[in-house]
């Protein structure tokens, strides 16, 4: 049996995962700060969310395309973002985005603001509190993100197979796998992988009922009713 | 060090008009909760922002509506104990006290001064209440601020602890160069800990007093109930020397104009006397609503036989002696007693206060 599926989509899903980390933090802690036009923001931030992968797929495709001039641009310096790992890793970020990013702003928006309020009156800088303050707090929250966008990241399928295809070895991905093994009557080899696939995604939901539950018993300052 | 306020706020349907001017002493801020007594401090602190007005703390603007002056909270220098104390709970007493120090040899000497260095490396959670205190204590004055603000610093603490932090906070008060206020609900914390008492009500400050001349001499309905004066009537005059008190359902006669113009009577508890029915002017024949024994004395709730005002301020509270109720509590009940005021020792009062509506 070919196991490179699962490196690919292991590849895949943590690159992913580090630009939705990036990504999702600075907009998440920027939204937090918008006042008017955060509904709007918080909207086109989590669209991919309710957006078939599909839809996000094709818009990519004509996003990096040869059609659109992005995309001739990016050929033209020569990087190739269709049918790569690359752009099954964009994917996987736009489709997972979404989850990181409400994830974080979540337990951004947990804590508890007289922290905030305190060390500004302190005289602490805004990207002191964000270090020092905000972030400690709010990480277990942080964490579950993480780890949800991670998954997610892992069993795309609709986006990565329409931007990046399936190109055995090289961006054949585990659902991907299960998906062609069952196309060419392979149920054994189908079976293999939906078992391998079942297995991480238990691993991953206990791992983060792990870090939520340390949240439960994170520090907290005291509360007065 | 002078701190001076001027500010309105409006937020729904509450309407903030903080104004209030102090130096050195130590000023209380008091009310009921809701009252805008936090607020206003926030809005010196910065965390809120005044819809208009002024702030101005010694010879530095930090609010200036009209000049679009609006100073970052983190350059106010304005100390803040929040209720909750808000300590970082990622950070160690000693990482907390250190987190916004200017000078880290003074903030090591405060962990000393405020006695947390045995409990320096230890988290926020597994401090006791006095210990959460002191940290917070001293992480506020670490920052070198130039005001000190505490919102309501021992509604976290039992009965005990708190008199003891009572203690410690007076020590720093007295220490500290600057304007300090406290805000609290709480009169006999703002009468033991503030030189100067501002009244509260629904967003406004009704009432600035020395603290003496506050508890003896209410102005207003507002700050007559803070002081704890149970009994209060609206009044209206009658004729020469009489008012009627429209709430209590009885008539009262002054030997002179007495009452002056006041809109309202107050009329402490511990007053009352009783006497036979007839024997003098200004006596409510009672109608006991409710006997209640306290520790040392009886407090009886009662109201004018036959009053029709269903006003909360139809029940008149008094505190009686026990051996002097046990006395007469009979008597009281047949109508044959009635419990006398002396009309000399009624509180004049402004109020009840207009609601924040108009200008």
């Amino acid at each position: 049996m070919d196991y490179s599926p699962l490196f690919i989509s292991l590849k895949i899903a943590v690159c992913a995962t580090v630009i939705t980390f990036i990504t999702g933090m600075a907009a998440a802690w920027l939204v937090t700060y918008l006042n008017g036009a955060k509904h709007v923001v918080d909207a086109l931030l989590s669209v991919p969310l309710v957006l078939p992968p599909t839809v996000v797929g094709f818009l990519l495709l004509v996003l990096f395309g040869r059609s659109s001039g992005f995309g001739r641009f990016l050929e033209s310096v020569g990087i190739r973002v269709i049918f790569t790992w690359q752009g099954a890793v964009i994917a996987a970020a736009v489709v997972s985005f979404p989850i990181m990013y409400r994830g974080v702003r979540g337990a951004i928006e947990q804590v508890d603001e007289n922290l905030i309020y305190a060390a500004r009156t302190l005289g602490m800088k805004e990207s002191t509190i964000l270090r020092r303050v905000v972030i400690p707090a709010a990480r277990p929250g942080i964490a579950a993100a993480v780890v949800l966008a991670f998954a997610r990241s892992l069993g795309e399928f609709g986006a990565t197979i329409m931007v990046a295809g399936n190109l055995p070895g090289k961006t054949r991905t585990m659902s991907v796998a299960v998906y062609t093994a069952m196309q060419s009557g392979n149920r054994a080899l189908a079976m293999k992988w939906v078992l391998i696939i079942t297995c991480f995604s238990l691993a991953i939901l206990i791992l983060m009922n792990i870090f939520t539950e340390a949240g439960g018993r994170a520090p907290r300052s005291k509360r007065v009713g | 060090m002078e701190l001076y306020v001027d500010i309105e706020k409006q937020l729904g349907d509450f309407r903030l008009r903080s104004r209030f001017e102090t130096g050195t002493e130590r000023f209380a801020l008091l009310g009921p909760s809701g009252c805008g007594k936090t607020m206003t401090l926030k809005c010196i602190a910065g965390i809120e922002k005044p819809d208009r007005g002024i702030i101005r703390l010694g010879d530095r603007v930090l609010f200036d509506s009209d000049n679009n002056i609006n100073v970052r909270p983190r350059k106010r220098k304005t100390g803040f104990l929040f209720q909750n104390y808000a300590l970082f709970p990622n950070m160690t007493v000693r990482e907390n006290v250190l987190a916004a120090a200017g000078d880290p040899e003074y903030a090591g000497s405060l962990l000393a001064r405020f006695g947390l260095e045995d409990v320096e490396g230890l988290y926020p959670r597994s401090l006791s209440g006095g210990q959460s205190q002191r940290t917070a204590l001293a992480r506020m004055l670490a920052s070198e601020p130039d005001i000190l603000m505490f919102d309501e610093p021992f509604s976290a603490l039992d009965n005990y602890l708190a008199m003891r932090m009572e203690r410690e906070l007076m020590d720093i008060l007295e220490q500290f160069p600057g304007p300090s206020i406290l805000v609290t609900h709480d009169r006999n914390e703002a009468y033991r800990m503030a030189d100067t008492i501002g009244v509260m009500e629904s967003g406004s400050i009704v009432e600035v007093k020395e603290r003496h001349d506050f508890f003896e001499r209410p102005d207003t309905v507002a700050a007559a109930r803070l002081t704890g004066c149970k009994n209060i009537s609206a009044v209206s005059k009658t004729g020469e020397g009489t008012y009627y008190a429209s709430d209590w359902g009885i008539e009262i006669s002054c030997d002179d104009d007495g009452l002056g113009d006041a809109a309202s009577v107050g009329y402490r508890a511990h007053y009352f006397t009783p006497v036979r029915a007839g024997e003098s002017k200004n006596t409510f024949d009672c109608e006991i609503v409710r006997v209640t024994e306290d520790t040392f004395s009886v407090i009886v709730l009662f109201r004018q036989r036959g009053n029709v005002s269903d006003s909360d301020d139809s029940v008149l509270t008094w505190v009686a002696d026990k051996n002097v109720w046990e006395a007469v509590r009979d008597d009281i009940a047949a109508g044959a007693s009635g419990l006398a005021f002396d009309a000399t020792k009624l509180m004049k009062l402004r109020g009840p206060e207009e609601r924040t509506a108009g200008g």
